[in-house]
């Protein structure tokens, strides 16, 4: 029973036109297009036929692709689920050397664009030409290459390597803020480490563990970048790859983006399961495991095992974070893909004509750095007053807010960007298909999701009582709102500026459905480069970019250490 | 009889001494408290005793078996130590149920089914929780959920039991009904108990005898009457309930209250071992100090800054020369208005030099 | 003695919760006077009324001859325009702001000169003990130290009310105990109207001139100074309410008074009712116990020896009860009982009530 405003019952007042604002932004931005798409999903010609429906689904092409996704999102999420819970077991219950450091070192893989990582990947081990395969087939004399990146596994291997985060983030969270004495009162009724591990330090941090799987597991499912570099070449194609070839390839028929809607309503449903059950089961399973005095928790002592897993983590990053890299920027030094790596052939030359005078790959670089400048700055404002809304505001109809606010987090980039097609090209009067504008507004689509969490999280900081005490002290409405609630919600609006630059930066899933030309960004232009077999040039893009990855990233986190303090 | 001894046991984290060479014996069936101010050492000592710390001097034996000792290289893990404990935050595991939790480490016994199943309802009928055997813990309230600690505790039948601050959790009604029920279920069962609290009542009302422990030292080790009687010191002093410390100056040969005009009177009897202080304190407690008359032979002038009635007691802060005294009187006990004068008569007062 | 709150018919639900009906309260100019009950009775509410958080659905309310809220004329003045100052339970310190900018801020908001802020601020900083810490951020300082911060912000812009919602409960109980006599002082030395909203008796018993019994239907049961409150409370809820309280059940049998189930007669005179069922209520320092009578013979059930006091439960004819004496005198008098032992217990006071009345009271 609290609020943060005050309102009389009569009348349309300042709240109301917020909330109306609120909504509007909400609709046109993701409501709208989500509907177009179920509409031209279930209606042909204005009629409702389901039966079209089901015959689209059941084409041997779509349904292949269906099970893919399925396949590929359930290996990548077990993958994921061992390996990201093994490693933060590791580095929270084990006396582990340098622990905080390999915590560190194992969020990385973050930072890494999967489909860049797919690409090193393809260079490293691609049937006959990767590096890797040809060094074991020349030393060796094998006729056959060592591994095929180009398959199922190989897919799901490459998403695990950059996924895993999503759970050992959420597991470490969960073994770090559990109460020590848990464990200890089952070390002291007679249970051996192992026994406390498997029967009370597991199943306490479950529920966290699903979280984080789930979480992986509609992220796969819809997808583009890894699929796209590794499977296309086989025919390997999933939900978000085979929207893209559909719309593609026929540039738009009314055939193909009637397959594509039907996908992706098969997606909007699954991620709407997902994010349900996520729900579920973290409002059913969320113990109270926190409290208590601080101990530090009991380890596991490794003994003999210490250095050995330290070399095996070590190893794993080398190989799944270290190697990649290096041959992105090696691979960008050379004059054309296929010569040795070796110092002769090495030049900063492709570097330089990527950045300074290709004008396709300069192009790409202003674009996404403009777009996210914009898509950033548009999404923190817009999720700050919907949040707001959500958070604090006591109006009545706020409960189709809370509803809508909800979408972003379920809707998939595919389909955001068909939905936007849909919206913008022209059938509702406006048609921004083919310019940067459709890029901009699905980037609003996609991000509003992260604004509206780092939003909400630093709203609901900001208790009620913070306001009222302001307004007491003589402060108006709006007043309060300056001094008081905006000062205290900057740092939540700062990180939500960066939760979308960052990403917007490396985006491809939606930018590739939407460019022109001449509206490239930088994820469109390294997977065109690298289709056009320019692949010298998009690894050297690929370079640049993780570079600018890396800088912003550090910067981030130079300013949220600050803030924090 | 001893049963279990702390002997020279020393602990330390980096430069800091937590625990420095503590002796200890605790009888079979005794209740045995250890109380003190947080970072006193008492929880570490405790954590010894079960084996989550190791020491790093010293030894703990319970009856003939050794269990800690950094000198012989010898550690028993606290998994088979036997003991039951009891922490602060419940830790019950809100994955099994109540009886599951109360079963576990019966299960890990390896016990007959129909074992398990006799000695976990025994558990679980001592505290009362029979009926809620089925469901979650995380549905109890915090007395429930402590119950149901106690309970898993108690089903393997320990000759020990270790309590880490296990009330303070609870609120203060609560608090004492649970006091009471782990010294029924002691009587019942007749483990020893070695409890940990800085709630000086709860210590007084539970333990048969007390340590009081600061900075990693003991300051005394005796049943709760002779702490309160004879506290062995000032830290002793104010630690066991409320207390006043007023400054005295010696004049002319005369004692004074600092600042006062009056000498303490001929009726107040000053031990010779302050005679060479310069300054040092009367220490006294508000409940035994009684308003008197002004020609009371040990009566201290002062004049009332506040009085306040609190209901059961009625509270007041009187000032003698520059120093401030609590005095408390029942609520039926004629006493002054605020800024009157009155005479104090100091019923037990205790006298320390500055430094102690 | 002149009103500066009057609160008149005020009623408030939320969804089908009625937290307040028709109520009706007076508080004087100067005067602390304290709203105690339950928890969740309903007198936040009634401070998020007079602050103007919220508008009551029936009712007026004036503060200082000004209708702030009137739910039939439809006026209602914004908080900001109420000239009150709120302390609240959790601080609601601006963690952005330092201690001075804190204080200063009702001063900028009246925009008064720059030299005269500092001035006030300055003092209220010295007032409230807080010298030196003017440019501490509130992370940097202790809970205690944030309701200062709270209670000097409350007071700078001079205004005619102040009210305070539990501010104390987030605090430990020595500097709760040290706070309370703080806040009286602050009180006393602005001679402000002071509107204070508790659960815990004890606070309300130290500092109020006059107490208003909420209970948890919202209802004003008595209001009074505190030793009407605790010395004749109207009735058991009250009674229960401000402390420790021991019931014995009385058996009235041909016009004489029974103690429980047994055959002592009750040494006190009579109720004036014609209830069959009655229990007596005492405070535990009501009853005085000894070793050879005269009184109610009855038998130590526990003996609590809690430092400075001893603790008894004695069982009377199956009745219950409990009395505490020093520790002091339990030793001089020869009054160390152990478990088992026989005792004697009188009375200095009792008060009768219906039987009936004790099933309402039970989860107190």
């Amino acid at each position: 029973m609290s609020s943060g405003t005050i309102k009389k019952d009569s009348g349309f007042g300042v709240a109301q036109l917020i909330l109306l604002i609120s909504i509007a932004v909400l609709v046109i931005f993701v409501a709208w297009p989500v509907i177009l798409i179920l509409f031209n999903a279930f209606f042909v010609n204005g009629e409702f036929n389901s039966l079209d429906f089901y015959r689209v689904l059941t084409d041997s092409e779509t349904f292949k692709a269906l099970t893919n996704s399925v396949l590929i999102a359930s290996m990548t999420t077990i993958g994921s689920t061992i390996v990201g819970t093994f490693f933060a077991w590791l580095v929270t219950r084990t006396d582990l050397p340098y622990k905080t450091f390999m915590k560190s070192l194992f969020l990385v893989p973050f930072m890494l664009p999967s489909f860049i990582g797919a690409l090193a990947w393809k260079m490293l081990l691609s049937p006959y030409s990767g590096y890797i395969n040809r060094f074991f087939m020349d030393t060796f004399g094998l006729t056959e290459p060592v591994f095929n990146i180009y398959s199922y596994v190989g897919i799901s291997a490459v998403e695990v390597m950059y996924l895993f985060p999503f759970v050992f983030i959420q597991v470490c969270g969960a073994l770090e803020r559990m109460d020590p004495t848990l464990e200890e009162s089952a070390r002291i009724s007679g249970a051996g480490l192992l026994t406390i591990t498997r029967k009370i330090t597991i199943p306490l941090v479950l529920p966290s563990i699903m979280s984080g799987a789930l979480l992986i597991m509609l992220y796969s499912m819809a997808h583009f970048g890894t699929v796209a570099v590794l499977g296309i070449e086989q025919g390997i194609y999933n939900i978000p790859t085979l929207i893209y070839e559909k719309i593609h390839q026929s540039a738009g028929s009314f055939e193909s983006i009637r397959t594509g809607t039907v996908l992706s309503t098969v997606l909007i449903v699954s991620a709407a399961i997902i994010i349900w059950g996520q729900q579920k089961i973290l409002s059913r399973g969320h113990y109270q495991i926190i409290g208590g005095k601080s101990f530090r928790p009991m380890e596991l002592k490794l003994r003999g095992l210490r250095y050995p897993l330290l070399i095996f983590c070590l190893a794993y990053i080398g190989f799944t974070i270290v190697l990649p890299t290096i041959v992105i920027f090696l691979v960008g030094g050379v004059a054309t893909y296929g010569l040795p790596l070796t110092w002769e052939n090495l030049s900063l030359n492709n570097y330089k004509y990527v950045l300074f005078e290709y004008e396709v790959t300069k192009d790409a670089i202003f674009n996404s750095v403009t777009l996210g400048l914009a898509a950033a700055l548009i999404t923190m404002f817009a999720g700050v007053m919907i949040s707001y809304v959500i958070v604090k505001m006591k109006v009545r109809g706020k409960g189709i807010l809370e509803f809508l606010g909800m979408l972003p987090f379920s809707v998939p980039g595919s389909v955001i960007a068909l939905g936007v097609i849909l919206a913008w090209s022209g059938q509702f009067g406006i048609n921004i298909y083919n310019t940067i504008w459709i890029i901009l507004v699905s980037y609003i689509a996609r991000y509003m999701a992260f604004s509206l969490k780092a939003n909400s999280a630093a709203l609901e900081q900001v208790h009620d009582s913070l306001m009222e005490a302001s307004r007491s002290c003589g402060a108006t409405m709006w007043q309060s709102l300056k001094d008081i609630v905006v000062p205290l919600v900057r740092p939540g609006m700062i990180s939500a500026f960066f939760l979308i630059f960052l990403p917007a930066l490396r985006e491809l899933t939606v930018s590739i459905m939407l460019y022109a030309p001449t509206t490239r960004t930088i994820g469109v232009a390294i997977y065109t480069l690298n289709e056009d077999g320019e692949t010298v040039m998009s690894t050297a893009l690929a370079g640049v970019a993780l570079v600018i990855i890396v800088v912003g990233q550090s910067l981030i986190n130079h300013f949220t250490k600050k803030a924090g303090e | 009889m001893s049963y279990i001894r702390l002997i020279n046991v020393t602990k330390q984290f980096g430069d800091v001494t937590a625990v420095n060479n503590l002796n200890l014996e605790v009888g079979k069936g005794e209740c045995f408290s250890m109380l003190g101010p947080s970072g006193c050492g008492k929880t570490t000592t405790l954590r010894m005793v079960a084996g989550f710390e190791d020491l790093t001097d010293g030894e703990v034996w319970v009856g003939d078996k050794l269990l800690s000792s950094p000198k012989k290289h010898h550690y028993t893990p606290p998994e088979n130590r036997n003991f039951g404990m009891v922490f602060q935050a419940f830790a019950v595991w809100p994955h099994m149920s109540v009886y599951e939790n109360v079963a576990f480490p019966l299960r890990l016994r390896g016990l007959s089914k129909t074992e398990i199943d006799q000695r976990t309802k025994d558990a679980l009928t001592a505290t009362n929780l029979l009926k809620a055997a089925d469901g979650s813990p995380a549905d109890l309230s915090g007395g429930g959920k402590q119950r149901v600690a106690l309970a898993r505790a108690l089903a393997i039948n320990p000759d020990v039991m270790l309590l880490d601050e296990p009330l303070s959790s609870l609120d203060p009604h609560l608090r004492e009904e649970m006091r009471f029920e782990i010294k029924d279920l002691q009587k019942k069962y007749g483990f020893s108990i070695i409890y940990v609290t800085h709630d000086q009542a709860e210590a007084m009302a539970l333990s048969d005898r007390i340590l009081v422990m600061k900075l990693g030292v003991v300051q005394q080790i005796d049943s709760p009457l002779d702490v309160y009687n004879n506290p062995a010191n000032k830290f002793v002093f104010s630690f066991i309930g409320v207390s006043s410390f007023t400054d005295v100056v010696w004049s002319d040969g005369k004692a004074f209250i600092k600042g006062s005009e009056h000498p303490l009177p001929a009726g107040i009897k000053i031990p010779d071992r302050m005679k060479g202080e310069a300054v040092f304190s009367l220490a006294s407690r508000p409940k035994e100090i009684k308003f008197t008359s002004a020609d009371d032979p040990a009566g201290v002038h002062g004049t009332v800054l506040r009085k306040a009635f609190l209901g059961e007691i009625v509270d007041y802060l009187i000032k003698i020369g520059d120093q401030e005294v609590r005095v408390q009187i029942g609520r039926r006990d004629p006493g002054p208005e605020t800024g009157e004068n009155c005479y104090l008569c100091f019923k037990r007062p205790f006298w320390y030099k500055a430094d102690e | 003695m002149e009103n500066i709150i009057t609160i008149e018919g005020v009623a408030k639900s939320y969804a089908d919760h009625h937290v307040l009906q028709n109520l009706d309260l007076g508080i004087q100019k100067g005067e602390c006077f304290t709203l105690l009950g339950p928890s969740g009775c309903g007198k936040t509410t009634l401070i998020r009324l007079l602050a103007g958080h919220e508008v009551p659905e029936a009712g007026k309310i004036c503060i200082d001859n000004t209708v702030v809220t009137d739910s039939s004329s439809g006026e209602y003045i914004p908080p900001e325009r109420r000239g009150l100052g709120i302390v609240f339970q959790d601080y609601a310190v601006w963690p952005h702001m330092t201690v001075y900018e804190n204080i200063a801020y009702p001063l900028k908001m009246e925009k008064r000169p720059k030299e005269e802020i500092n001035k006030l601020v300055m003092r209220m900083i010295e007032v409230v003990g807080m010298k030196g810490l003017d440019k501490r951020l509130p992370s940097e300082l202790s809970g205690g130290q944030q309701q200062r911060v709270a209670l000097a912000r409350a007071l700078v812009a001079d205004p005619s009310v102040m009210l305070l919602d539990e501010p104390l409960s987030n605090l430990d109980a020595n500097l709760r105990e040290e706070m309370r006599f703080e806040i009286k002082a602050l009180q006393r030395e602005f001679g402000i109207t002071v509107l204070y909203v508790t659960h815990d008796q004890e606070v309300a018993l130290a500092i109020s001139d006059r107490i208003a019994i909420m209970d948890d239907k919202g209802y004003i049961r008595q209001i009074g100074t505190p030793y009407e409150i605790f010395e004749q409370p109207k009735d058991l809820f009250i009674f229960k309410f401000m402390g420790i309280a021991n019931f014995l059940h009385i058996r009235k049998e041909q016009g004489k008074y029974f103690v429980g189930t047994g055959t002592q007669q009750l040494p006190w005179d009579g109720p004036s009712g014609t209830a069959e069922n009655w229990v007596v209520g005492f405070r535990p320092s009501d009853a005085q116990i000894s070793r050879s009578g005269p009184g109610l013979k009855g038998i130590i059930k526990r003996a609590n020896f809690l430092g400075d006091t001893m603790d008894y439960m004695i069982e009377i004819d199956g009745e219950n009860m409990r009395t505490e004496l020093e520790t002091q005198q339990a030793i001089n008098e020869n009054l160390m009982f152990t478990e088992g032992e026989e005792c004697y217990i009188s009375f200095r006071n009792l008060l009768w009530f219906d039987a009936a009345q004790l099933k309402e009271v039970e989860s107190i």
